[in-house]
């Protein structure tokens, strides 16, 4: 188990790997490896939003790990959240790539999380705070692979036109390249003292 | 306020046990939720009997009986249908006792503002897009996408659990079929409502 903790502005999450290890009968698959997704909310007991952002990231993850490299394991991703201003779930998506990277299984490409919230007058900010967020008309969360910046997953949350949709993923494809750029930066300073 | 709540009863599928609801039928409950909120098709304030002390409250049971792939668009249209139907009695609040008087004579339709209708794609590998998928093709899909749009070619939602990769222009090609979808949809139910209307 090899815990990474991720913060970005005041939100923060903490992430930690299992695996891959054991998969109990029930939940072994024949030919990959059973990934399961934990979300655990800062206070009180995890409920049905909580189960549907564990499905929407166990499905990101799926894509891009190689399960097939480790038949009938299982791999548990916990998800912490120590504190939430906002960007929560782009903040679990990057924290989710850094720990699999962290945990060294074989991915076939990187993920991140962007979020985007769209102003009531048109205005596009990235990476919203909670009361950006709040006053915002739309806000949309896109996770974007690193080898073709392409859309691995996508929620929104209030309605928007397609253009300002369009706008936004092209905002979170370049701001993924900064995203990308500080996760070398991060794995260069840890393997590079040891 | 409004409460959905999506069951998968064993029935429907044998891939469903009995017990507590699964992760498809939380996320679905929890998609649906996302979906009213978003297209603002009921706005709170109508359920509102008084203000500050009396408020509707519609609990919505969305009950598989049959699953064959694509959960979340019939979902989506049952709601509709479902709240297209719906009458609220009048509601009289007695000004000495305090209490509210409901006459289940004199009811009224509820008052639907958008039409959000849904549209799913199924994913494989990043060259194919089919609509409406099958149990089977869903099983065998790397990838789902789901986009709901309401009247006005607005998007309400944009819903891709994961899954393959999708460039941006695909992905415009899914809103531009799904607007496309969401007109023939939207005479279907005002045909089968009109038909059933002078019950």
């Amino acid at each position: 188990p090899i815990p990474s903790s991720l913060s970005a502005g005041e939100t923060s999450v903490l992430a930690g790997l299992y695996g891959p290890a054991e998969a109990k009968l029930s939940k072994e698959l024949p030919d990959r490896a059973a990934l399961e997704v934990l979300l655990r909310p800062k206070v009180g007991l995890p409920g049905v939003l909580e189960r549907s952002r564990e499905q929407q990231l166990r499905q990101t993850c799926e894509a891009v790990v190689l399960g097939v490299l480790h038949p009938r394991t299982a791999i548990t991703l916990v998800l912490q959240v120590v504190s939430d201003a906002g960007s929560l779930l782009s903040c679990c998506l990057n924290a989710a790539c850094m720990g699999l990277l962290d945990a060294g299984l074989p991915l076939s490409s990187l993920f991140c999380g962007v979020t985007c919230a769209l102003g009531p007058d048109g205005t596009i900010t990235l990476d919203p705070t909670a009361r950006q967020e709040q006053e915002a008309r739309a806000v949309l969360t896109f996770a974007i692979d690193s080898s073709e910046r392409k859309v691995l997953m996508a929620t929104t949350k209030g309605s928007c036109s397609v253009e300002e949709m369009q706008q936004c993923l092209v905002m979170a494809q370049r701001a993924a390249d900064t995203i990308f750029q500080f996760y070398r930066d991060s794995l260069h300073r840890r393997y590079s003292k040891s | 306020y409004l409460v959905p709540n999506v069951e998968l009863p064993s029935l429907c599928s044998e891939r469903f046990r009995s017990g507590p609801p699964g992760e498809e039928a939380q996320a679905a409950s929890q998609f649906i939720a996302d979906v009213i909120e978003n297209s603002q098709m009921i706005v709170k304030e109508d359920l509102c009997i008084a203000n500050g002390k009396l408020a509707w409250v519609l609990y919505c049971d969305i009950i598989c009986l049959d699953y064959d792939g694509n959960l979340l668009d019939a979902s989506v249209f049952a709601l509709l249908a479902a709240l297209k139907n719906v009458q609220l009695p009048s509601v009289i609040i007695n000004e000495e006792t305090g209490l509210s008087e409901v006459n289940l004579k004199q009811k009224t339709p509820l008052i639907i503002r958008k039409h959000p209708v849904a549209t799913s794609f199924a994913i494989f590998d990043d060259t194919l897009l089919i609509v409406d998928p099958t149990a089977e093709e869903e099983d065998l899909a790397t990838g789902t996408v789901t986009i709901v749009t309401d009247e006005e070619g607005r998007l309400c939602s944009v819903h891709k659990p994961g899954g393959s990769p999708l460039t941006g222009a695909k992905l415009q090609d899914c809103i531009t079929r799904a607007i496309t979808r969401h007109k023939e949809v939207k005479k279907l139910i005002d045909k089968v409502i009109k038909s059933i209307m002078p019950k």
